[in-house]
């Protein structure tokens, strides 16, 4: 695995460039670590106050640690009249942990979010960003048994 | 019987979008040959005289747009608006993953109208599958040359609606929290790295190669007068068709619903149709007759904006909807102005209390004001737009508030 180091230093001429080295880091640890934002923050020559700030602005970077899948039911209106709330609901008893949380042995997080851009077959969830169509509550089971 | 009319995505799921060679077999970057040798003022002309308004949501003429870009600045950018947050809207999305060429195109012939070598494509976060597409669609471009000395970059979102809001998305392209710029000055004349920056939709751009080929005379005859050209539209919710449309924008709400859409499910009634995304007003069945272009829908105090579609029908409680709507406005306000941060967690806190049947006339009164304070006072779009589905709501469907209240 390549160190937090080494991932935002590839980034550093790049203007910009740190949301593009988060997103680089996110790929490797799913979160941004505390060194991950310390030594993003001394390479594009910010505060490590800033370099916080962009990391908590946006809803897909998280400064604490995650699953290594990172569920994410939509609740936006369109998968909100198609039945959003049953399946988030069958994913925390699945699951046995609350939005917003992560399984105890690491392996799934459970995140809402805002529309996916897949409302041709809703309700809509993303497993690491795959979207998975029409989801219904019985699904459930089945689909977290796809991830190993 | 009212038919789809497609321009932009004529050739849909018939070429590999990545390979600049199968685009460039159906006459593909001829557009951009011919910008070429127009120059920059006779093809800013030119678009202005296409009547080609921005797809985004603003409706604002492209080629007046460019026209503000003061042409002896040394450094300018080209940046394309590709973070299509608007819930039930993905029509940017199939543009790329069926016509990706043309978007390039497009950015290109903006190069050559304003004068700048680097164009960005800012991807929202939810499409990495897109962003992918993109990078392979420009290495293709590149590779043949077409492009000459006009370098693309694919910059991807990390999950934030409100940079959508054009000087947001350039604050994010530049490192920073997705906060929108106080304007003036106007990203045309300071935009990225304080130089003068076009943003454009992925729409707008993507029909510049066909404005450039086949003349701005014909596209201004296709559709509405005022707003010509097609729009994509995404139906979604009770709608039997729930999927994608091109369509001339003189084409009536009904027309897309039920001739295209093919009505309400389940052999239900209409109830109420929102348009143009989380941030559009409700529509009532007697409104459906209205056409779709940006002019006639403001008309009635309404907006095409994303071109997204969401029908409700006959059972559906609009009271719920409306706070679900208040409580996403609640979520992805940038926190900057007032208006907005405090506005739109007001708006969610008086809808939660009426939908749990707790709220009261008074209720529904101050949230008028409320709408009216934001839609003047907001700094951007999103603090503008956010009363909007409770103010049209109560307006046109003031007895499903009743109902909870009594």
């Amino acid at each position: 695995m390549a160190s937090t180091k080494d991932i935002v230093a590839a980034y550093r001429d790049k203007d910009g460039g740190i949301i593009e080295a988060y997103h680089a880091i996110q790929r490797e640890f799913n979160y941004l670590p505390r060194e991950a934002v310390t030594e993003a923050a001394r390479v594009f020559g910010i505060s490590e106050a800033q370099a916080y700030g962009v990391a908590t602005f946006y809803s897909y970077l998280s400064v604490e640690s995650r699953g290594r899948y990172i569920i994410r039911m939509c609740e936006s209106a369109p998968c909100h009249i198609a039945g959003a709330d049953e399946v988030i609901k069958a994913l925390e008893s699945q699951l046995g942990i609350k939005v917003g949380e992560t399984t105890a042995d690491g392996k799934f997080t459970l995140e809402l979010t805002e529309c996916v851009g897949q409302c041709q077959a809703t309700p809509v969830v993303t497993v690491n960003s795959e979207p998975i169509f029409d989801v219904t509550p019985q699904q459930i089971p089945e689909i977290l048994a796809r991830f190993k | 019987m009212a038919n789809e009319m497609r321009v932009l995505l004529e050739h849909a799921d018939q070429i590999d979008p990545t390979k600049v060679d199968e685009y460039i077999k159906l006459g593909g970057y001829q557009g951009l040959a011919k910008a070429r040798k127009m120059g920059p003022k006779d093809l800013i002309q030119e678009v202005r005289e296409s009547g080609l308004r921005g797809r985004g949501g603003a409706g604002f003429n492209a080629g007046m747009k460019w026209s503000f870009v003061p042409q002896a600045a040394p450094v300018k950018y080209v940046v394309c608006n590709l973070d299509e947050g608007e819930p039930g809207t993905y029509k940017d999305r199939i543009i790329c993953e069926k016509n990706a060429q043309a978007l390039l195109e497009g950015m290109a012939i903006c190069g050559v109208a304003i004068g700048s070598k680097q164009g960005y494509i800012y991807c929202r976060g939810e499409y990495p599958s897109v962003v992918d597409l993109l990078k392979k669609a420009i290495t293709s471009a590149k590779a043949n040359g077409i492009l000459e000395d006009f370098d693309i970059e694919v910059r991807m979102g990390a999950g934030a609606y409100v940079c959508g809001e054009e000087t947001a998305l350039i604050e994010s392209i530049e490192g920073h929290r997705g906060e929108p710029r106080f304007k003036p000055p106007f990203p045309g004349v300071e935009g990225l790295w304080q130089a003068p920056t076009v943003v454009n939709n992925v729409e707008t751009f993507a029909c510049l190669p066909y404005i450039l080929t086949k003349g701005a005379k014909w596209f201004a005859g296709i559709g509405a007068a005022k707003y010509p050209g097609t729009k994509v539209v995404t139906l979604t919710g009770d709608v039997v068709n729930r999927t994608w449309f091109e369509v001339p924008t003189d084409m009536t709400l009904r027309e897309v619903i039920f001739d295209l859409g093919g009505g309400v499910r389940g052999g239900k009634k209409f109830k109420a149709v929102q348009v143009g995304g989380t941030s559009g007003a409700f529509i009532p069945e007697h409104q459906l007759d209205n056409p779709i272009d940006f002019d006639s829908m403001g008309a009635i105090g309404a907006a095409l904006g994303s071109g997204a579609f969401l029908v409700l029908d006959e059972t559906r409680d609009i009271v719920d909807v409306v706070a679900r709507i208040a409580k996403f406005f609640e979520h992805e306000s940038c926190g900057k102005c007032n208006p907005c941060r405090e506005g739109t967690y007001r708006c969610r806190e008086i809808m939660d209390r009426l939908n749990s049947g707790r709220g009261s006339e008074n209720d529904m009164d101050n949230l008028s004001v409320l709408s009216r304070v934001m839609q003047k006072a907001a700094l951007c779009g999103l603090g503008q737009a956010a009363p909007i589905p409770i103010d049209s709501t109560l307006r046109h469907f003031r007895n499903e508030y009743m109902r909870k209240v009594l």
